[in-house]
């Protein structure tokens, strides 16, 4: 039923701020979807009791009661839990002086092998001289697997074909960096169970004649409930000081993320989001708890975007929006900007309030989606574009359709869709980032009919309203009224 | 070695892990069933990674059933292991075999589960069965993995057809499927990179391998397997659908059962998808893999509930 984490709170917090003022009878409730949320998520049973023991302690403080939006603040507590879970944050690989060992251990399958080619480029692209070590000689072809690796990214593989004790590979990987003056030793350690005494004991060899400065569990992102035991018995036998988990690129809701942080207490150092070698990501608590709130990961969208945007492009269209410039021109623009970012439904998970979306789109073919709008919008005239709504008639609609091989109405849509969005975007344009993120969020809380976003937002219609809310607005037109005036006659 | 002796050694193995609360919980002649019963209840149930939809369930039915009764233990968890059992009741035979000519089995799944290694263990499987094996390494992508493929096709004696680094892999599916057919195997196991389910692309491939054997062999190919790892929590259902939807699965393979880890997830994925569990992985050599036994997955999901702990 619920396709991710997020969308599993997003309706648990929706009923939360339905309701006015908080009791503690509806908190209960709230909170009890928020558990089943979790649970749904792979968070560990255990972690979610204590989490929901946490959260409603302190929503049940007097100030929560008294406060003039309860929910609001419960949303705050569940988020600033999630995020305190999760932290605190460090990133560093703590790379020394002179010759850094890293060992990067985990079940079979979980991903250390590509993790470890992932940081050998990162470690590259920092400055710094990695080696790659094979010291998985148990998996067919995981020596050759490191090679190749090495090979697609330039950098240096150690092994020795035939080997069979991985401590004395490990040990001359050492010897053998420090004569080519290879200053970080990533050692990519077999699979193996945490339940195999044997094989747990080597990889303690492996650490006491060694001595890594960092080890680094690996957990696949879709793990289960299980996700604490295995990460409890490799931090009891090897003193974690990390970990990295991985395929994060898929719908998994990630919960094993929080199981594995609180059972070993060591920070998450990276995500990976992806099988090539470039696809590892900083963790972020804030974001990770973001998107769980469904409030979608804006600051990744943001750190993608200024790596792929043209940045003189989007310092133009941030100028054009703030000065409530929006046409159907810089639509098309930023239509073709998202898409460099990669696939449409990963980005709508990514936006704040577009988390539910990307469930309802489901199969829908976004990409094809967005190659019609722009093959409409390619088929208007510059004026069309500037002016859609008043310009597009019938005819102009029947030509526009016919030269992007549309129907009529689809182009009629479009030119509805866009002047939603463009007042909006208009709107939005002249807030800072803060106020930005605040009022998607606010949008986001309209999300039940999720047309709604795109629609124009017209006052007054359909729904009977109360004298006083019918005052009020009427008050609010007036004064846009002579807010348009003022600008007006400012302008001229 | 049967499949539930595997699973009860890992258990052994697994001693200091076991859930103390759980058997506190069944420890006395009975209890008193309120909402702190239930909540230890569902925490039993949720570890298994049985989903809260299917926990949910059966707490409730044990609520309204019991609520304010003194519970046995045998009762309770005999309530809930029939009713587990009867939903995964399924055919005995895991692989139908073609009535003439080469089968061909494809198998898939996300990225690490153990398609490889589970091929591996098939290929042992019916090469005991007195039959001969064709594989196609048409993971082209991975790295190595070709190679890896190609190490157990030589220690187990099968032939095996080879892709090029980056070539289309319903090319080599293809020509896997031909060399079957002209060598007259009996069996012929294509693996398949690494996927996750998101992908729509990379799932478009797959169908197209898919549609590719089947142009050559109308019913082929005659099982497709999703290789599922058994720590894999509640994404295993997005897993089963999606994979489902590109390649109409005929059945699981659950590896990775040797760790602690339940594979309750695939309860929830035979209630919402339909899909039965054929096989079970126990281990990473071409022998660890058994026949899923409905009834001894099931036991083995409460085992440590009721067994006392072999230190
Ligand atoms: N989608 C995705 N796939 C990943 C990611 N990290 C690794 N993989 C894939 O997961 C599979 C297993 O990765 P490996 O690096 O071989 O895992 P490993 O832990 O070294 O495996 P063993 O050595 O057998 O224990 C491969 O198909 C990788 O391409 C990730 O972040 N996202
Ligand atoms: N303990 C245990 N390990 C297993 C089992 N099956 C596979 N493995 C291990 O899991 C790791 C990944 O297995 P592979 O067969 O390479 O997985 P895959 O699905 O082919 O991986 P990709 O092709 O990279 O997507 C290897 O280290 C295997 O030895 C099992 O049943 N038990
Ligand atoms: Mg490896
Ligand atoms: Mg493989």
């Amino acid at each position: 039923m619920f396709d991710s984490l997020q969308a599993g709170l997003t309706s648990a917090l929706k009923t939360l701020r339905g309701k006015g003022k908080l009791s503690e009878s509806n908190m209960r409730e709230g909170l009890g979807l928020v558990q089943k949320a979790l649970l749904e998520a792979d968070v560990s049973f255990s972690v979610v009791k204590d989490f929901i023991g946490r959260v409603s302690e302190k929503a049940l403080g007097e100030k929560v009661l008294s406060a003039l939006d309860p929910s609001q603040q419960v949303v705050g507590i569940v988020h600033q839990e999630l995020i305190d879970l999760m932290g605190p944050v460090d990133h560093s690989l703590h790379l020394q002086p002179g010759v850094t060992v890293l060992m990067l251990c985990g079940l079979q399958g979980s991903g250390k092998t590509t993790t470890c080619g992932k940081l050998g480029r990162l470690i590259n692209e920092r400055g710094r001289k990695p080696l790659l070590v094979a010291a998985d000689l148990q998996r067919p072809a995981a020596i050759e697997q490191l090679h190749v690796i090495g090979g697609q990214l330039g950098l240096e593989v150690y092994s020795e074909p035939g080997a069979k004790d991985p401590v004395a590979v490990c040990q001359n990987a050492v010897k053998h960096a420090r004569q080519v003056g290879a200053n970080v030793v990533l050692l990519d350690t077999a699979g193996r169970l945490h339940i195999d005494d044997e094989l747990m004991e080597q990889l303690k060899q492996i650490d006491r004649r060694v001595s890594p400065e960092q080890v680094y569990l690996v957990v696949d992102g879709m793990t289960g409930q299980d996700a604490v035991n295995s990460a409890k018995a490799f931090n009891e036998a090897l003193e974690l000081d990390g970990v990295i988990m991985t395929k994060l690129d898929g719908d998994a809701r990630g919960g094993a993320v929080l199981s594995v942080k609180q059972v070993t207490g060591v920070p998450i150092k990276f995500i990976g989001t992806g099988e090539h070698l470039d696809a590892l990501q900083e963790f972020h608590p804030e974001r990770m708890a973001q998107r769980i709130l469904g409030m979608g990961d804006i600051l990744t969208l943001v750190e993608q975007a200024q790596q792929k945007f043209d940045s003189d492009e989007m310092a133009k269209q941030e100028e054009r929006l703030r000065k409530g410039e929006f046409t159907l021109d810089d639509f098309r623009k930023q239509l073709g900007m998202t898409k460099k970012l990669g696939p449409m439904n990963k980005i709508m998970g990514m936006i704040p309030g577009m988390g539910g979306l990307t469930e309802m789109m489901g199969d829908m073919d976004a990409e094809g989606d967005m190659k019609r709008l722009e093959g409409i919008i390619d088929s208007m005239t510059p004026a069309e574009r500037r002016n859609p709504s008043k310009i597009v008639d019938q005819s102009r609609r029947r030509r526009i359709a016919a030269g992007a091989g549309v129907e009529p109405h689809e182009v009629n849509e479009l030119v509805k869709q866009f002047d939603g969005m463009a007042s909006i975007m208009k709107e939005l344009g002249s807030l800072g980032m803060r106020d930005r993120v605040r009022k998607v969020q606010e949008l986001q809380r309209g999300l039940a009919n999720p047309n709604a976003q795109l629609q124009k937002p017209k006052l007054g219609t359909g729904k009977r309203l109360s004298s006083e809310e019918r005052a009020k607005l009427r008050k609010q037109r007036e004064k846009d009224l002579r807010r348009r005036k003022r600008e007006a006659k400012k302008s001229q | 070695m049967g499949f539930f002796n595997k699973i009860k050694q890992g258990l052994k193995k697994t001693a200091q892990l076991l859930n103390t609360d759980v058997r506190d919980l069944f420890k006395s002649q009975g209890r008193l069933v309120d909402d702190g019963f239930l909540e230890e209840l569902l925490g039993v149930l949720i570890k298994t990674d049985m989903g809260v939809q299917a926990a949910g369930a059966i707490v409730e039915e044990t609520g309204s059933k019991y609520r304010a009764r003194v519970m046995q233990m045998d009762e309770l968890l005999c309530t809930v292991k029939t009713k587990l059992k009867s939903l995964l009741v399924q055919d005995e035979a895991p692989i139908r075999f073609a009535p003439e000519g080469p089968t061909v089995i494809m198998v898939a799944g996300v990225n690490g589960a153990g398609k490889t290694t589970s091929i591996a263990k098939l290929t042992s499987l019916f090469q005991s069965q007195g039959k001969r094996v064709v594989l196609g390494a048409a993971d082209t992508f991975r790295a190595a993995a070709v190679e890896q493929l190609t190490i157990w096709a030589n220690r187990l004696g099968a032939q095996i057809v080879r892709g090029e680094p980056n070539s289309d892999p319903a090319s080599v599916a293809h020509r896997a499927v031909a060399l079957a057919i002209e060598s007259k195997a009996d069996v012929c196991i294509v693996d398949t990179a690494g996927r996750l389910q998101t992908q729509q692309n990379l799932m478009q491939q797959l169908t197209k391998i898919h549609r590719v054997i089947g142009k050559q062999i109308p019913a082929a190919p005659h099982e497709v397997l999703l290789v599922l790892d058994a720590t894999t929590g509640q994404n295993g259902i997005s897993q089963a659908k999606h994979f489902t939807e590109a390649v109409h699965c005929t059945g699981i393979v659950l590896a990775k059962l040797d760790g602690t880890a339940k594979g309750g997830v695939v309860v929830a994925i035979r209630e919402q998808v339909g899909l039965p569990v054929k096989y079970v992985g126990v281990g990473e050599r071409p022998e660890d893999l058994t026949l899923f036994v409905p009834d001894e997955f099931v036991e083995a999901l409460f085992e440590d509930l009721t067994t006392a702990p072999a230190i």
